[in-house]
């Protein structure tokens, strides 16, 4: 960007006083022609890959296509689809559900449990900071079925899930069906935040690291305790991440549910742990009697990219991220 | 407060950053901790300052052991090179947080921090961001949050290297005159000599972790007590010659392949009681040109080649060689030396040094 425009201006010197303004609106329209083909394979990308399918899936949910129809030609019906799933009998539990799991996982783990891991490691030794990151990072290198697997294995009631089958007794009442049977929740929020905390662990440990020596040691003579550095100088400067971190995550959440899928499949018993992705899912891709209601599925999917937007919207807004971003110092000719 | 340390040291597995510093700073006194980089300056504040723990040796404020004390307990204001102010803050903010952190009352906190704004003559940018100072505000204000908290004992690593050579020089008689009218002890780590030598009441020199003296400026300039002393205090450094001294027909002369000359009684005596060659110290200003109408003392007088010439404004260094040493001096420019004249050198040896080659002490004020 910067050497084209370089060129032109000492181009325009060159070339003296006359004709200043044409050139200068020659190069204006020049510099944002580049700036706006620079933008152009993105755009291209989004377009295909985001904008057009959303769309698509929009036309699919005023629709009634289903494997069943498949082949007619398209059906329109109108509002049919939404009223259908705002009426559902369990929309309230579903929606309830989802907001249950994204803010638990999110507080508790995936910023909660991040900031920890963060802070921790490093303030321990180094090598040691290091191994702990990469033990936490071991459930994200694990192919997601083989650590659900694994979690199945221990959470699982009697005689299957190890647990269970040691302690029965133990941590109470669950006569041997503690956890996946007794408290699926804490099962879907675990197994989903062990993941999830490694993302935010590692972005804040490198934000943390960034953090300029000279400040800590200010902090400290200045009379800080090891808590007040934590509130009054490390999360401040980690702002960024943070609300980074907040936002990407709420709407990672929202949209993810193969871990819950693979751990209890929505169960245990009715849409006990299911959650609006997983919905979509089911309806558009699980048969019910032999049949995907694809058009119902994309009706779940429409609505829950929505409400994604406008969380994300909110976000950007509450968390003022335009004002995060400094203006450029070089100032645009 | 009076700093004592004791036999300080600290060490990174294998890494010796303070090696055994012993020194006392008297109440109300400001001392320089000089050294080149990488000796240890830094390292030996931290630990005054309670961020690194020693490995041995005590530190003692006012006779009482600090070692195990914490940073916020013993009273420090601390300045750095990187200004280190908090980005996230207002100027107020800033100056402020050593009083938040003591839960002083709000009005209270108001008041002296604009009496130490004020004092520091940065009263109308109490509301701005750091961002939008100018580096010598930015050092005011940490000026200025070091001393809000009245502290016992003033820590400064090199404050001034961020600014440039006018501000520097303004900013350094205003830290001095501070120093003085509040008589708060301090301690000035630099690597700038001048700052040293100007500010400071007494001057450590550090070498490779080493405590190499600790003395008053005039004492490390005029009786340096060791090679390393004599070359790093002094602006150009002094020169230094191989010679061996030796009593010729009454009088000492200073001697080898290239020169000779003759040096006063008092000093040469303890030079020639040593055996065999010694280093012989003579500083750039008391080597002069000789121009057309000064006498050629025989014995003070040497020729030789000038090889570079380097305007200073007022003086002109000049570069030349005697016997394949180089030898630096300083000269009146109206002696309009130029590259491959032919000079005569006059020797001013009333303040000449002379150091054992092998201790590298000095012979003179050992
Ligand atoms: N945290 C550390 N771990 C290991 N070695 C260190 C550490 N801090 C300093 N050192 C070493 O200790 C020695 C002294 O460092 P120090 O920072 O005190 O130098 P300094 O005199 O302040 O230098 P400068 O003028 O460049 O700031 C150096 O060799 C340095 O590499
Ligand atoms: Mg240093």
């Amino acid at each position: 960007m910067t050497q084209p425009l370089e060129k032109e201006a000492q181009a325009g010197a060159a070339a003296g006083t006359s004709g200043v303004p044409r050139r200068t609106l020659l190069r204006r329209v020049r510099s944002t022609a580049t700036a706006y083909g620079f933008l152009v394979p993105t755009m291209a990308l989004v377009l295909t890959f985001f904008v057009i399918p959303g769309i698509l899936l929009l036309i699919l949910s005023f629709t009634n296509l289903a494997s069943v129809n498949f082949g007619d030609p398209w059906n329109f019906i109108g509002f049919a689809n939404f009223e259908r799933l705002f009426t559902d009998r369990f929309f309230p539990k579903i929606l309830r559900n989802t907001v249950f799991y994204v803010f638990t996982t999110l507080i508790l783990f995936n910023l909660g449990l991040a900031l920890v891991l963060a802070i921790v490691t490093t303030n321990i030794p180094r090598r040691a900071g290091f191994f702990f990151r990469l033990v936490w990072l071991l459930p994200r290198l694990t192919p997601s079925v083989v650590y659900i697997l694994m979690w199945r294995r221990i959470g699982q009631a009697e005689p299957y899930g190890i647990y269970n089958q040691l302690f029965p007794e133990f941590l109470g009442a669950s006569g041997g069906n503690l956890f996946l049977g007794g408290s699926p929740w804490t099962f879907v929020i675990l197994t989903n935040g062990f993941v999830g905390a490694s993302f935010g662990m590692i972005i804040f440990t490198s934000a943390l690291l960034s953090i300029p020596e000279d400040l800590l040691t200010a902090a400290k003579v200045d009379g800080a305790s090891a808590w007040r550095i934590i509130r009054d100088i490390k999360l401040p400067l980690i702002k960024w991440p943070l609300l980074f971190i907040a936002t990407y995550q709420t709407l990672s959440l929202l949209t993810s549910f193969e871990y819950i899928l693979l751990l209890t499949e929505g169960g245990p018993g009715l849409f006990t742990t299911e959650v609006w992705a997983l919905t979509a899912y089911k309806r558009a891709f699980a048969t019910y009697a032999g049949n995907s209601q694809w058009a119902f599925g994309a009706t779940w999917a429409i609505v829950l990219v929505t409400v994604a937007l406008f969380f994300a919207v909110i976000y950007v807004k509450l968390f003022k991220f335009d004002e995060l971003v400094e203006e450029p110092r070089i100032d645009n000719l | 407060m009076r700093v004592e340390l004791d036999n300080l040291s600290k060490a990174w597995d294998g890494v010796v950053g303070a090696d055994r510093i012993t020194l006392e700073v008297a109440d109300g006194e400001m001392v320089a901790f000089l050294g080149p980089s990488g000796c240890g300056k830094t390292t030996t504040l931290l630990m005054v300052a309670g961020i690194y723990r020693p490995t041995g040796g005590t530190i003692s404020f006012d006779g009482r052991v600090v070692n195990e004390v914490a940073p916020k307990d013993r009273g420090i204001g601390m300045v750095f090179q990187s200004y280190a102010l908090y980005p996230h803050m207002t100027v107020f903010g800033n100056i402020s947080y050593p009083l938040r952190l003591k839960r002083l009352e709000k009005g209270e906190i108001r008041k002296r921090v604009e009496q130490v704004a004020d004092m520091m003559g940065i009263g109308d940018l109490l509301d701005r961001r750091i961002a939008q100072l100018s580096g010598g505000q930015q050092q005011r204000v940490s000026l200025g949050r070091a001393l809000v908290k009245e502290p016992q004992l003033l820590l400064f690593d090199e404050p001034l290297s961020n600014l440039d050579a006018r501000l520097r020089l303004a900013m350094r008689g205003e830290i001095k005159r501070l120093q003085n009218d509040l008589g708060i002890t301090s301690i000035y780590v630099t690597h700038d000599q001048v700052e040293a030598m100007t500010m400071a009441d007494k001057i450590a020199v550090m070498s490779k972790g080493v405590l190499q003296a600790y003395d008053i400026p005039e004492a490390l300039y005029d009786r340096p007590k060791t090679l390393f002393v004599a070359g790093f205090v002094g602006n150009p450094p002094m020169n230094f010659f191989d010679v061996e001294v030796m009593l010729l027909g009454g009088e000492f002369h200073a001697k080898n392949e290239s020169l000779d000359l003759i040096v006063p009684d008092d000093r040469a005596a303890k030079a020639a009681a040593k055996e065999g060659r010694v280093v012989m110290g003579v500083r750039p200003e008391d080597v002069d040109v000789a121009d057309d109408s000064s006498p050629r003392v025989e014995g003070l007088t040497l020729s030789a080649k000038v090889e570079v010439v380097e305007p200073l404004g007022r003086e002109d260094l000049l570069g030349v060689v005697v016997g394949g040493v180089n030898v630096r001096l300083l000269v009146d420019k109206t002696k309009r030396a130029k590259p491959g004249d032919l000079v005569d050198l006059v020797f001013n040896m009333d303040n000449v040094q002379f150091f054992d080659p092998e201790t590298e002490e000095s012979l003179l004020w050992a």
